[in-house]
Parts: structure tokens; sequence; C-alpha cells
């Protein structure tokens, strides 16, 4: 039993330092070119342990996001918890692809979440934000080797199941 | 299937009927933690580059600090007998009102946030007494407007947010019209200006104190750029924000005295940020939304449209 209560606190503890990541400081035009840390955590852990982390997890992350970086609620959390629901029906086909073609699916995953953010946006304040915004699903599928490395060791050696 | 639901019926609530300022800030109790981690570094460095600094580099500094300080306090001379002049000037025309503001400086939390927002959070909050729609200021001029607050930080809109919009006044000629963000830093746009209206690049544009929020006569931009083209009804004006908005560490919070006519003068009750003298030449026809929203319930930032006595 606690077992699964260190789990429960390994998992909080990388959507933490996502979240962290997510609003350190850059520099103006360094901005479009951050990826989506929090999305792309919750994927890991979504393939990984779909028992544990679920839509439910991605609405409340969705919704702490939202909070800190001051958007509507409800914005971060609708993308992250359809982008979830794919990921979770497709977990067992992710996991056993190669790396590149991992990247390719997570790459289509975040493009669903941008774009639901972009939608968001569009609707309630009518603007668009430039192209090289886009640079942020690409960066982040760029980046997920290393992200699902990372949180498999981590996993591993804490043993969450 | 139900969180996408409630996902949107969140949006909804938020964007329509702004309900969920309480939840947001029961929240934030949770992300402020975070807040302050992501700032922490860049607080220490600054810390320590301040507390290591040698001394020469000290002297220096405080030399520097000392002739500007002459230099403003000959300036603020200046500005005081103006200001006594105004006044009297104003008195014979009964229409004189009480300058003078307070100011709290507060420093901005180093954190990044939604990148198509233009919001900054700053360290002080409820508990300094920031309220909300609160103008905040840097050295220079206008940045924004306090959208919301929590007892420790505060969140502030900057004026070139695409959802804000400024009622400001050119310097020059008391043109007033408003100044719309347009998501980038460093651009506002005057999108109410007919073709044939008085305005050149340099015009500096100061706040006209129409929407009730931001005391008169401070600076906001300098426009940049106009565009007159014969057949359409509007030019298309951009200025540039005099605000170092993406530079600035510290900010004014400023508390506005209530703009009361003094007792002794105060046989009409004409409200002193409404200049009876300005002419309503400038239609100004802002069609960002909030219609009829009272001032208090207006999380989007908006500044409330302005009374126009002429129109």
């Amino acid at each position: 039993m606690s077992g699964s209560g260190d789990g429960r606190l390994i998992i909080v503890a990388t959507l933490c330092v996502a979240m962290l990541l997510t609003i350190l400081p850059m520099p103006e035009w360094a901005r479009p070119f951050r990826p989506q840390w929090v999305a792309l955590v919750l994927l890991y852990w979504a393939i990984a342990l779909p028992h544990r982390v679920g839509v439910g997890t991605g609405f409340i992350a969705g919704i702490v996001l939202d909070v800190l970086t001051g958007t509507l609620l409800g914005q971060h959390s609708l993308g992250l918890t359809v982008v979830i629901f794919i990921a979770i029906q497709l977990h067992q086909r992710i996991r056993v692809f190669p790396f590149w073609q991992q990247s390719l699916g997570i790459l289509i995953l975040l493009i669903i979440d941008h774009l639901l953010g972009l939608w968001v946006t569009g609707a309630t304040r009518g603007v668009a934000p430039p192209l090289i915004y886009w640079a942020m699903p690409l960066i982040g599928a760029l980046l997920w080797p290393w992200i699902f490395v990372t949180l498999r060791k981590t996993r591993r050696h804490f043993k969450v199941s | 299937m139900t969180a996408v639901l409630l996902s949107l019926a969140l949006l909804v609530l938020d964007h329509r009927f702004h309900h969920l300022q309480q939840l947001r800030s029961a929240l934030s109790f949770l992300t402020y933690p975070l807040q302050y981690l992501a700032d922490l570094p860049f607080t220490t460095s600054h810390w320590l580059s301040e507390a290591t600094s040698s001394h020469e580099v000290l002297y220096e500094r405080n030399q520097q600090l000392h002739a500007e300080n002459l230099r403003l306090q000959a300036e603020l001379q200046k500005y005081e007998s103006l200001q006594a002049e105004n006044m009297r000037l104003r008195d014979l025309v009964d229409s004189s009102f009480k300058v003078g503001d307070r100011v709290l400086v507060a420093e901005m939390a180093s954190v990044d946030l939604d990148p198509y927002k233009q919001q900054v959070i700053i360290k002080k909050g409820a508990v300094s007494g920031v309220f909300e729609g609160q103008p905040v200021l840097d050295a220079r001029a206008v940045m924004g407007q306090v959208i919301e607050v929590n007892p420790l930080a505060s969140t502030v809109l900057l004026i070139t947010d695409s959802s804000h919009a400024l009622p400001v006044q050119v310097l020059r000629n008391g043109l007033r019209t408003i100044a719309v963000g347009t998501g980038r830093i460093d651009e506002l746009k005057l999108p109410y200006l007919p073709t044939n209206s008085d305005i050149v690049v340099g015009d500096l544009l100061v706040t006209s104190g129409l929407g009730g929020k931001f005391p008169p006569g401070y600076p906001v931009a300098t426009v940049t750029r106009v565009d007159r083209s014969p057949d359409a009804p509007f030019s298309s004006v951009f200025a540039e924000p005099r605000a170092h908005l993406d530079r600035s560490r510290e900010v004014l919070l400023v508390w506005t005295v209530p703009n009361d006519v003094p007792s002794a003068y105060a046989p009409t009750d004409a409200p002193a940020d409404a200049p009876p003298d300005a002419p309503a030449d400038d239609q100004t026809t802002p069609d960002e939304g909030a219609p009829a929203t009272p001032a208090e319930s207006n999380p989007a930032g908006m500044d409330s449209t302005p009374t126009e006595p002429g129109t």
C-alpha cells in the first residue's frame, strides 16, 4: 500500500517539475520554442501506467496549469483530457513502437493539444498567434525520446507501477 | 467525455460569467509555491550580485543615483510650480481637483505565463492593499492594470494584450481615442481615428482618465506609424509603449486619490477626469465587448468604455 502512495508522490513531483519548466522565464524570442512539458509528462505516465494516470489526472493538471499560466479555466484541461484519452486508447500500440515512431505519434497528440488551445484562444479572444508557435509541438516531439528515457528511469528507480 | 464537457463548461463559465474567481484564488495557493520556486533562482542571483558587488561599483552607482536624484529634484521644483499655477488657473474656471497619487513599488516575479497573453506576476498582493483594476506603471509610463489579486501576488495585464483597451489622449492637441493592444509587446494600435484626424508620428499619448481606472495624464506610448489611405474610413495608427514592458523589473502600483472636487470649489459636481473643455471630436466607439459590464466584473482586463460627454 505504501508503495502506491509513493508512486503517486513521484507522479505529482514530475508534474510539478513540468509545470516549473512551463513557467521558467525565457527570453521573448525563445517563447515559441518552449515544449508543452506538462502534456509530455502526462502522456508518458498515461502510456506507461494507464490505470494510474487517466483523463481525470489530466483534467486536474490542466486546471492547475490554467491557474498557473493565467489562461481561462479549462483551456489546458480540454486539450490534455482529449490527448490523454487518445493516448490511453492506443497505449499498448505506442509502447511497442520504436522511438522515432513514438515521437511521430506524440507529435500528432501534441498538435491536437496545441490546436485545441488555439481554438479556445481564437474563440474567446479572437487572436491568432504567429505561425512560429507551431514549433512548440515539434520541439516536444523531438524531445520525446529523452523525456521517455528519463521518466522510465525514474519510474523504475522508484518502482512506480 | 465528461472531462471534456466539464472543461468546456468551465471555459464558458470563466469566459462569459466570470464566476470562477474564487476557485482560481483557491487554486492559486497551490500554484504560488511553484511560481515562487521558478522565480527563486533569479531573485537569488539578483540578491547575490547585489551582496557581492564591489565597493567601487556600489560607489559609482551611488554617485550616479545621486546625480540623477539631483536632476529629478530640480525637475520636480519646476513641476510643482507648474502644478500650483495649473491649480490656480483651474480655480478660476471652478474645476480644480486634487492631484496626488499614492505609489507602491512592487517587484515582478520572473515567471513566464501563457505565451499568447501579455501578462506578468508581481510580488505584491491583497496583503499590501492591491486591488483589481489598479493601474500599474513603471518609471517611464503606464504598463497595465491588475486583473487578479491573491494574498501575496497579483497578475497584471499589460496594455499590449489584445484584450486590453486604454482611453488615451494625444498630448499635443487633446485628441481622445482608445489604444488597443495588439498582442505584441512593442506595439499598440489606435483603430478608431478618422482619416482626417490630427495625429502625426512622434505624438505622445497620455492617459485621458476617461475609463475611470487610470489616473489622467500619465504617458502611455509614442506614435510610430500613421497610415492614411483615402478609401478607408479610419486611419491605421500604431504606437510604441513607452514603458519597458519586457525589461522593467520594478513596477509602481498607483492608488489614485479619489478625484473629489474640494468642497470649497464644489458648486458643480463635475467629474474631474472629464475635462469640460475637450471637444468630443473623435468618435470613439470601441467594439470590444463589455458594453454594460460594471467595472468590477471585468476580469478580461478591458478598461471600461469611456463615458463621452459629447456623444
